[in-house]
């Protein structure tokens, strides 16, 4: 008898074209669920810039040989313990540990590369599957302070 | 002077240029590129810029955003200029420190205190 292995289950999935007002009303949704359940603002910060660094490189990196319009999958469930957010790319995906580290001196100028790095640092967990056309990052609500 | 469309208020005060973002959120692409083109005709304009640059009514910013700083500071640099930075919220400035940018820019807590760093 074999276990698949679940899969993470999102309440919301949102099929973003690139148009900035939508990806705006998305954002604002999914940061009005993290009021509902008070999450901090610094949670709400976090959250909403690996959101737009998790689209902008769908749209900029995954779909740059695709014509515009073709969609980009959001998914996300807000809990009050956890927020989970999926971005999914129609592109041939990449290799995420060959994008070169944006903090070292060689990479520093460079004015771009800095989206991933900057997800890994606000997201508590954060995976790739597929090709790397799909990101699925996971933000647990720290304990509150004593 | 601004342009009519900005997203920049812009004013001149000694030899310094003091631009202020409109929007509290410097995320859309086709903004961070306006911003980028109009700034850039600022420090295109002097012999050698002296740019503050304030975040006072910034929430939130991208890292295309910072592309976009990283360019102007080059720009500045490349024309023997200063560049400045000031009112960065703390959030965003912990951006700046994650991605060590803060030791790239000169950072100063209010537009004052970045005025008075011009040599």
């Amino acid at each position: 008898m074999s276990h698949a292995k679940p899969q993470p289950r999102y309440d919301v999935s949102v099929m973003l074209t690139g148009d900035r007002a939508q990806i705006d009303q998305v954002e604002g949704d999914i940061i009005a669920r993290l009021e509902q359940f008070a999450y901090a603002k610094a949670s709400r910060f976090a959250v909403k810039l690996s959101v737009e660094e998790a689209v902008a490189n769908a749209f900029n990196h995954g779909h740059k040989n695709l014509p515009p319009g073709v969609p980009v999958r959001l998914e996300y469930a807000v809990a009050p313990d956890e927020v989970r957010i999926a971005v999914e790319d129609q592109g041939p995906g990449f290799v995420p540990a060959d994008v070169p580290d944006p903090t070292m001196d060689e990479n520093i100028e460079q004015p771009s590369g800095r989206g991933i790095m900057l997800i890994r640092a606000y997201m508590t967990r954060v995976a790739f599957s597929g090709s790397g056309n799909r990101i699925e990052m996971t933000y647990k609500k720290p304990a509150p302070k004593a | 002077m601004a342009q009519a469309d900005s997203r920049l208020r812009v004013r001149r005060q000694d030899n310094i240029t003091l631009v202020e973002f409109i929007d509290r959120n410097i995320l859309d692409e086709a903004n961070i590129q306006s911003i980028g083109e109009e700034i850039t005709q600022l420090v295109d304009a002097e012999g050698a810029p002296k740019l503050l640059i304030s975040f006072a009514n910034v929430d939130h910013l991208s890292s295309a955003a910072l592309g976009t700083l990283i360019t102007i500071r080059n720009k500045v640099r490349d024309k023997h200029g200063q560049l400045r930075l000031a009112n960065i919220d703390p959030q965003i400035y912990e951006v700046f420190v994650i991605t060590r940018l803060h030791k790239m820019f000169s950072i100063h807590e209010t537009t004052d205190e970045a005025a008075k760093s011009f040599e």
